[in-house]
């Protein structure tokens, strides 16, 4: 009793995991918001710190790479191999500058002194250092996230140079995409809270 | 009587899904530990879950024997603390929620709805390794550092976050579990979805299947917010960030919010498989179609959505404001409605039907009364009122008690007494399994009474030590403690001896008169569950065909 492929079903599994993931954040924005609701001033002054460039810079990123794994699935669908694994390629390119530019983003802070624990968060006033701690925190699980998404895409990226991947069946590459717009969607919430609303 | 599809229409052995594994080809322990099939994985979670419910029990057993005498009786402070942290860790997570669902979910349900396996046969597998890594975790957890945990099993900022001994690793493996949990979840979601057979309508989808959907919905819903909740516990620990620390103008009572955001709802993941196996089992014995078979799905489903709208009925003394501590109040009343109907469904069915009495529907008749003393001290509870005089006093352990371990863990050992047959293809001997249930349950009631009055009389639970006019309750207490632990040894041995050679009896197909469509299959299945396309019934539980052949057994006689 072999069965087909049941497409719609690999998807539902998927969609209901990356609901789970949405879940997973919610948590911590629903303690951004209680805090942020405590500590509207402190956390007006604390957003000053974070810069709108690094952010602008990485949602762009982040948004282009989604793109590019959409087009990437087209290509597989249209039996464009060497297409696909370009702009898997690119993607991947992507995720890794996100990270670079976040490396460099933390650093700055780190030399401010801005890091939890420092002295500076310690003396500072409370609704201050809880900013940088949900910073770090929010911040630090997104980064987390792009990094299995990235292990997912190289995942899917060798299955289509090893062609099992292809345009019957390329659930595996459609849902490592999947997760890839849900680490995009988290951050287009992640960017305006930091970075915009202060 | 089954034939083989290829054999012309005479009747053929088909080797079991013991003889034959899945993928094919694999042989020894090898077979066992990359299977895919969904019955093989429900056996290997039972002997882990016996494992884990064993050694807890006897944990609990250890803390009843320490509060029996004032002062020391056999362990120190600390190590009590340690030891009723492992004792809840283990039977939370390790045994009341995942035992019914991962073993006789992962077995039953596919076969209830036609199925030859679960959606995805390898994340099962995968489900099951993660169900062990947390395990192992938690045994990690108790020898290394300063020692396992001794914040109660619910982790409990600020506490939990000072203390020296090795929460961080006992909370990673709470988080690996939820994980295991959440997977198995969204996979009968999906099985649920998109295997049934074509010609069975939601309708007639049997119980126990609805009763497991309705669950995977909750842990799909709520397993997230603790899990990242627990992520906040270790990072406090690590980085000290003082979310949840006054000091720093964090909230303490937030952390209670999201802890029970999700383990509110978890218990209604422990109690919904719960319901769902007596509600199988009662409309067998009763040869009689389930009262408002409806109403139970209706109920399942009210419970997982209601349930996710009281938690805060936990937090009535930690300041909440008093708008907030009403809202909870009359929200929890209003759970404890579906509740009741499916209380009500079960002894309407049992009204006027031929009555077959059997070790399964005694352990079910047990379950009812024992979940239903729990449920209305709940109330006792959920009234903001005497919740405030009661709380966190031994009678919230006696109520809790008489729910998870009256309730879930009595509607576990039903279910083992109910599917053995079918799992094993062994039938048990019913006199030491009437009397083991017997004794657990007299036990059982010794046990827990005493602890309801001590709390009424202002016992605290999670105390050591206490007053001398608590001496003769506690002494009771851990008399019946006893009692329970003996009865539970007593029906764990007699089905294990059932497995015996020397005391073998073959079961048949369906040795209970039951209609769905497990009992259908070979005793043990195959390892593809059907040899034929299975005919569905109109009704899950009709019963008119049952009748007729015993009508006819009689009069061959
Ligand atoms: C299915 C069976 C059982 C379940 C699900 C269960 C569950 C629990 C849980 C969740 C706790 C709370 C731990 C904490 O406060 O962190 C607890 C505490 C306790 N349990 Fe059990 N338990 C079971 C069986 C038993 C048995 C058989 C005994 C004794 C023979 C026992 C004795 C105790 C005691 C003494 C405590 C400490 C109460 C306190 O001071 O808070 N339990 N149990
Ligand atoms: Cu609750």
């Amino acid at each position: 009793m072999e069965r087909a492929v049941d497409k719609t079903g690999i998807k539902i599994g998927m969609w209901i995991f990356l609901y789970s993931e949405i879940i997973l954040f919610g948590g911590l924005f629903v303690l951004y918001a209680v805090y942020f609701h405590n500590f509207p001033g402190d956390f007006a002054v604390a957003g000053e710190e974070l810069n709108r460039l690094f952010g602008t810079l990485n949602t762009v990123v982040l948004l282009v790479s989604s793109f590019t794994v959409a087009a990437s699935i087209t290509a597989v669908q249209r039996r464009r191999t060497g297409q696909a694994v370009g702009l898997l390629l690119f993607s991947l390119g992507c995720g890794l500058v996100f990270l670079i530019n976040k490396y460099f983003e933390w650093g700055a802070k780190f030399e401010h002194g801005l890091y939890p624990n420092s002295d500076r968060l310690f003396e500072a006033d409370p609704g201050f250092a809880i900013f940088f701690g949900l910073y770090y925190t929010i911040t630090g699980l997104h980064g987390l996230h792009v990094i299995i998404g990235m292990v997912l895409l190289t995942v899917s990226l060798v299955m289509v140079l090893r062609g099992r991947v292809d345009h019957q069946r390329y659930a595996l590459l459609e849902n490592s995409g999947l997760y890839w717009h849900l680490v995009d969607l988290i951050w287009i919430y992640v960017f305006p809270l930091f970075y915009l609303v202060l | 009587m089954t034939t083989h599809p290829e054999s012309g229409g005479t009747p053929a052995a088909v080797p079991s899904f013991f003889e034959a594994s899945s993928p094919p080809g694999q042989t020894g322990i090898k077979a066992w530990l990359l299977t895919h099939d969904h019955k093989r994985l429900a056996l290997m979670y039972l002997w882990a879950v016996f494992f884990w419910l064993v050694l807890a029990l006897l944990l609990g057993l250890a803390l009843r024997v320490e509060l029996m005498f004032i002062g020391e009786t056999i362990m120190p402070a600390e190590i009590y603390n340690t030891v009723f942290t492992l004792h809840g860790v283990i039977m939370i997570f390790l045994f009341v929620i995942p035992a019914i669902p991962a073993i006789f979910g992962n077995f039953f349900l596919p076969i209830q709805i036609g199925a030859d396996d679960v959606f995805f046969p390898r994340l099962n597998l995968f489900s099951w390794y993660l169900y062990m890594i947390g395990g192992a975790f938690a045994i990690v957890s108790l020898f290394t550092g300063d020692g396992f945990a001794d914040t109660g099993w619910t982790f409990y900022v600020p506490f939990s976050v000072t203390t020296e001994t090795n929460v961080s690793l006992t909370v990673t493996a709470a988080f690996i579990l939820g994980m295991s949990s959440l997977l198995t979840g969204l996979n009968f979601v999906t099985t649920v979805h998109r295997m049934r057979v074509k010609n069975m309508g939601w309708m007639q989808v049997p119980l126990f299947t609805w009763s497991l959907y309705a669950t995977a919905w909750v842990q799909i819903l709520a397993t997230p917010v603790v899990s990242i909740t627990l992520v906040l516990v270790v990072l406090e620990r690590f980085l000290n960030i003082g979310l949840f620390d006054p000091d720093r103008g964090g909230d303490p009572l937030l952390y209670q919010h999201l802890f029970w955001m999700y383990s509110h709802p978890a218990v209604y993941i422990m109690i919904l498989p719960g319901m769902g196996v007596i509600s199988e089992i009662i409309p067998v014995f009763s040869r009689k179609a389930i009262f408002g078979y409806k109403g139970i799905v209706v109920s399942s489903l009210a419970i997982a959505i209601a349930g996710s709208l009281v938690w805060a009925h936990h937090m009535y003394t930690s300041g909440m404001s008093d708008v907030s501590v009403f809202v909870f109040s009359l929200l929890t009343f209003i759970v404890a409605i579906p509740s009741a109907i499916k209380v009500f469904s079960w002894v309407s069915t049992m009204y006027k039907g031929s009555i077959l009495m059997t070790p399964p529907l005694l352990l079910a008749l047990i379950f009812i009364y024992l979940f239903s003393v729990g449920g209305l001290t709940g109330l006792v509870l959920g009234a903001a009122g005497t919740d405030i005089h009661v709380h966190d006093t031994q009678f919230v352990v006696a109520h809790f008690h008489f729910t998870m371990f009256g309730g879930t863990g009595f509607a576990f050992f039903a279910a083992l007494h109910f599917w053995w047959p079918k799992m094993f293809g062994v039938m048990y001997h019913f006199g030491r399994a009437y009397l083991g249930a017997s004794l657990a349950a007299i036990g059982f009631i010794f046990h827990y009474v005493p602890m309801f009055i001590l709390g009424m009389q202002g016992m605290p639970r999670r105390y050591y030590d206490y007053l001398p006019q608590f001496e003769t309750g506690n002494f009771l207490a851990g008399f019946g403690g006893f009692l329970l632990v003996f009865g539970i040894m007593l029906m764990f041995v007699n089905l294990w001896m059932s497995l015996i050679d020397r005391w073998r009896q073959p079961a048949e197909a369906d040795p209970w008169g039951g209609t769905t469509l497990e009992w259908a299959v070979p005793s043990p299945p195959p390892v593809h569950n059907f040899l034929q396309e299975p005919r569905v019934l109109d009704y899950p539980y009709d019963f008119s065909e049952v009748l007729a052949r015993a009508a006819a057994k009689d009069k061959k006689d």
